[in-house]
């Protein structure tokens, strides 16, 4: 199975996106590199807004992660709830 | 504003880039200098277009307009990426505080069933009309010359295409879904809106960029929104309890205003340049004003009654007016 | 009036209001006149209907967003220049990197602004039309912030001081400029395939990520800001690139052939122009995140793979070349890198010799190729500096037709053997790097052929300088050719050691961190 992926610049706010990131993904594996964190998953990613909210202590949208991203792999569907990446092989 | 924490003082080699120098002098440039100044290729260009072999990829052709300098054309605003998108950012923070404001007061509610339905009549099919302008600037980012021109134009392009959308904010906030099909049905097969939908057709299929600003930016905008903005929400909409429309569409009346000082910089300097660009700017001018006067006359019915010639009589004069004092003689 | 409680909207039947409803068919004008591109190339697009949107973005958003990206990166710029962010970076050889960024990729940058405008306008769909418009917003602002970030270098290092102008002139950057003057000559769908797809899907993660990963370990902020700013943009860009492959594909089954083709031929191209990245990487970075090849095999191999292996339910195979370019990646840094150095009269950067700890890093990561093929040429040129010769290369080199680059590349399996091919066409002769390159000529010939290639008109005499008279006695023709291209000899060009560069840098941290 191929791994998709998601960057975010390393900063305080994408550090809830990732902490949000391990816990819905068990098999992510996280890649710091210079001024970013790159989390790879077999498969499938899934960010979901509740657990961003929980753990920012805060109403978030998921296109705020705009903000913070650098890149990605994979077939993005995003609506108001989940942001999923995901390869068909 | 800049804040001095150098801690040390060193002296640099020079204050710009050489092109910068070559058109402002030695002296530090702008970002809006350094970033819109001559960066389109203007030589060596390589391999004719599939899509236009007459022409060369960056072909100062494509409008019968002749500048000898095409980075004459500056935007008083000097928007720059940046500054645009902060400049927008802010107006957005205002329309989204009178979206709240407007919602939470239901201020909407203090229309009658019939004003709401004019408002709607008019403003709804209107979403149509802001994409056809969308489409249009960006050909023109597309096909003109030089990035004094091409920048702006695109983010015209993206205010039309955000004015389009607040009006569908608008359309869901007052009705539904269902609110915005009636208004594209409108503009699909009302005899009323027909006009103007063959017009912006027209502005479709108009292949030089230049006559396409004339048209769109100048001529159609410049009818349209002192009519429908200024004329029938802002006074008509705003005396009948509408004045919450008003609070919904004043991103439209500031952007016009602001845009305006852009679009009449450009059309000044190009009818300066010579005779021949005069002629043609005035040329285009009157024959899009005969077509765009005729194409809003239905729809200032609708929106104004009884007072809709008249008010139209004074739009068409104050236009009139603008053009004249940009040197061009209708 | 009507009381009920709205349905609330969801943000996929909210966008689609925002956007596609917007659009009509238009019967006033034929469809065809309205959108004149969408046929010529062969693409069959039954229903633009279909199309999925995969970021919603309405332009409230866009604005916010975008302007709290711009914010934080302009803060981050001014901050860096105001603090001589400059003599804080590793060493002084680094910002040669940048001068080569500032003199490539900003006119490309523009050139996709342009490219997306016309999608913009001519795709057939408001869903597809709005996303290439956003892309082509986003890359005025990809060119400008680079110029901006890139700006005070300029103000106190040498060889980026006319950067435009030597864009559309200097010999090694007619290869961006001519990878993107193709691909903007091109029809809609080829162009979307070109950037869209091969440029931003399977390359741009290794020249924003890894690369700037790499200027922010040599102390950049400023460049790690921009780079990372703009990659989030391309994250968008790239899902808009392969969601019009797929597009493609399923509208049609004719349209694969077609499709298949653009892929071969794009990822060559594109992996071509990453030429200069890889050199960038491996040399130019004075400390080392990662090596070009390990880059490589994360973002092209591992990334690039994945997307392939999705594409393949729709019939599309991985391009011929990648058996090639698998081959290349032990060698392509080393040989543009000393090609350049060969050449550094000529160029609006300085060179050097890696110093010996960079050529033990260089040894272990490339185990197989450099203590064998790379070292001993760079041992060579030391020895040639140390005896007061340095090793120039006296030729102007012969450019592939295609890529135009020099010809620099070894065979796929002999790396002691430069390629060359040849083909003729209307009776004259043409040469290429690879046979990749020369597929891509055989198959649009009349398109190749006007390639403007800097050799060959230096040759024809089409780059002396206004006013300068080829047939005076005294007439210098490489002093005439760099004062076309407005290149400062003994300042611009030339070695880091010695130069004005390097003793201004030493001088002015000298100032930072001593009190004399």
């Amino acid at each position: 199975m191929s791994n998709v992926f998601i960057a975010l610049q390393t900063n305080e706010e994408s550090r809830y996106i990732v902490e949000a990131l391990l816990e819905d993904n068990p098999t992510a594996v996280v890649d710091e590199q210079p001024a970013m964190v790159k989390i790879n998953v077999p498969g499938t990613l899934v960010l979901r807004r509740e657990t961003v909210e929980e753990k920012m202590g805060r109403p978030f949208d998921l296109q705020e992660m705009q903000v913070n991203l650098i890149t990605l792999s994979g077939h993005v569907d995003e609506d108001e709830n989940e942001f999923r990446l995901s390869w068909n092989d | 504003m800049q804040i001095d924490l150098r801690t040390v003082s060193i002296k640099p080699l020079r204050n710009t880039f050489d092109h910068l120098v070559r058109r402002f002098g030695d002296k530090p440039a702008s970002r809006y200098q350094e970033g819109s100044y001559d960066i389109q290729a203007d030589t060596n260009l390589q391999y004719r277009p599939s899509w236009d072999p007459e022409h060369e990829l960056h072909d100062a052709g494509r409008t019968a307009i002749v500048m000898s300098d095409w980075y004459a054309l500056k935007d008083p605003r000097q928007f720059y990426y940046g500054a645009y998108t902060l400049a927008r950012a802010r107006q957005q923070e205002a329309a989204e505080a009178s979206f709240t404001f407007v919602e939470s007061r239901a201020l909407l509610d203090q229309m009658d069933a019939a004003t709401r339905s004019r408002a709607l009549a008019v403003l709804m099919p209107l979403r149509h009309a802001a994409w056809g302008a969308n489409m249009n600037n960006t050909s023109m980012c597309a096909d003109g010359y030089g990035t004094l021109i091409t920048q702006p134009c695109m983010y015209h392009a993206m205010d039309n295409l955000g004015v389009a959308q607040y009006l569908t904010r608008l359309g869901l906030l007052l009705g539904d879904a269902a609110t915005l099909e009636a208004g594209r049905e409108a503009w699909l097969n009302d005899a009323a809106w027909q006009p103007l939908r063959r017009l912006v057709e027209k502005t479709l299929v108009t292949r030089d960029w230049f006559e396409l600003f004339v048209a769109q930016n100048f001529v159609l905008d410049g009818l349209l929104y002192p009519l429908i903005y200024g004329q029938f929400v802002d006074k008509h909409l705003n005396a009948h309890g509408g004045a919450g429309v008003s609070m919904l569409t004043a991103f439209m009346s500031e952007w016009h205003d602001e845009t305006r000082r852009w679009i009449d910089a450009v059309l000044k300097t190009a009818a300066a340049e010579s005779a021949a660009n005069q002629a043609l700017l005035s040329d285009w001018t009157r024959q899009w004003r005969g077509r765009a006067a005729e194409a809003l006359s239905p729809i200032a019915q609708q929106a104004l009654g009884a007072s809709a010639a008249e008010v139209l009589a004074t739009v068409e004069q104050s236009f009139n007016d603008r053009a004249a004092k940009l040197g061009l003689t209708l | 009036m009507d009381m009920s409680v709205k349905k609330k909207l969801g943000l996929k039947e909210k966008y689609a209001l925002m956007t596609r409803n917007l659009g009509w068919e238009p019967s006033y004008e034929k469809r065809e006149d309205v959108y004149p591109l969408l046929d010529y190339e062969g693409i069959k697009i039954h229903d633009w209907d279909t199309w999925e949107d995969p970021f919603r973005l309405t332009m409230d958003s866009y604005w916010k967003y975008q302007a709290e990206k711009e914010r934080k990166l302009y803060a981050i710029i001014d901050a860096f220049n105001q603090n001589n962010g400059h003599l804080n970076v590793t060493d002084a050889r680094y910002i040669n990197a940048m001068k080569v960024f500032l003199s490539a990729v900003p006119a490309l940058e523009y050139n996709a602004h342009r490219g997306f405008a016309r999608l913009g306008r001519h795709m057939g769909g408001v869903g597809p039309q709005v996303a290439c418009q956003m892309q082509a917003i986003d890359e005025m602002r990809h060119c400008q912030t680079q110029i901006h970030s890139i700006s005070n270098y300029n103000r106190f290092y040498n060889g980026i001081h006319d950067w435009k102008h030597m864009n559309d002139r200097l010999w090694y950057l007619s290869v961006p400029k001519s990878f993107f003057e193709d691909a903007c000559t091109c029809g809609p769908f080829e162009f979307i395939i070109a950037i869209g797809f091969s440029f931003e899907y399977v390359l741009t993660n290794l020249v924003f990520v890894p690369f700037v990963s790499g200027a922010a370990y040599n102390g950049d902020m400023g460049t790690m800001t921009f780079g990372f700013s703009a990659q989030s943009d391309e994250a968008r860009h790239m899902t808009l690139g392969l969601e019009v492959i797929k597009f493609m594909l399923e509208q049609d089954p004719a349209n694969l052939p077609i499709v298949q083709k653009w892929i071969d031929k794009w990822t060559w191209r594109g992996v071509r122009l990453l030429t200069i990245v890889a050199m960038m990487m491996d040399y130019m970075l004075p400390k080392r995140v990662m090596s070009w090849k390990e880059a490589w095999e994360i973002y092209f191999e591992e990334n690039g793979m994945s997307l392939f292996k999705d594409l393949a339910r729709y019939g599309i195979k991985v391009p011929d070349c990648v058996e090639q370019i698998k081959k290349e990646k032990d060698h392509l840094s080393h040989q543009a890198w000393t090609t350049f150095y060969a050449a550094a009269p000529m160029t609006n950067f300085h060179t050097w010799i890696p110093s010996d700890d960079e050529l033990d890093w260089l040894s272990a990561k490339y185990p197989d190729t450099f203590d064998k093929y790379y070292r001993p040429r760079f041992e060579f040129f030391r020895e040639q500096a140390e005896k007061g010769e340095r090793f120039v290369n006296p030729n102007l080199p012969q450019l592939c037709q295609v890529c135009q680059i020099p010809m620099l590349f070894t065979e796929p399996d002999d790396p002691t053997q430069i390629a060359y091919r040849q083909s003729e066409h209307d009776g004259e002769k043409y040469h290429f790097c690879s046979d990749h390159c020369q597929h891509i000529f055989d198959n649009e010939p009349e398109k190749y052929v006007e390639a403007w290639l800097p050799v060959h008109q230096i040759l024809q005499g089409n780059c002396f300088a206004e006013g300068d008279d080829p047939s005076a006695p005294d007439f210098d023709p490489i002093a005439s050719v760099m004062k076309y291209w407005h290149l400062e000899n003994g300042r611009d060009n030339g070695d880091f050691a010695g130069s004005e560069d390097e003793k201004n840098f030493a001088a002015w941290r000298g100032m930072t961190t001593s009190n004399t």
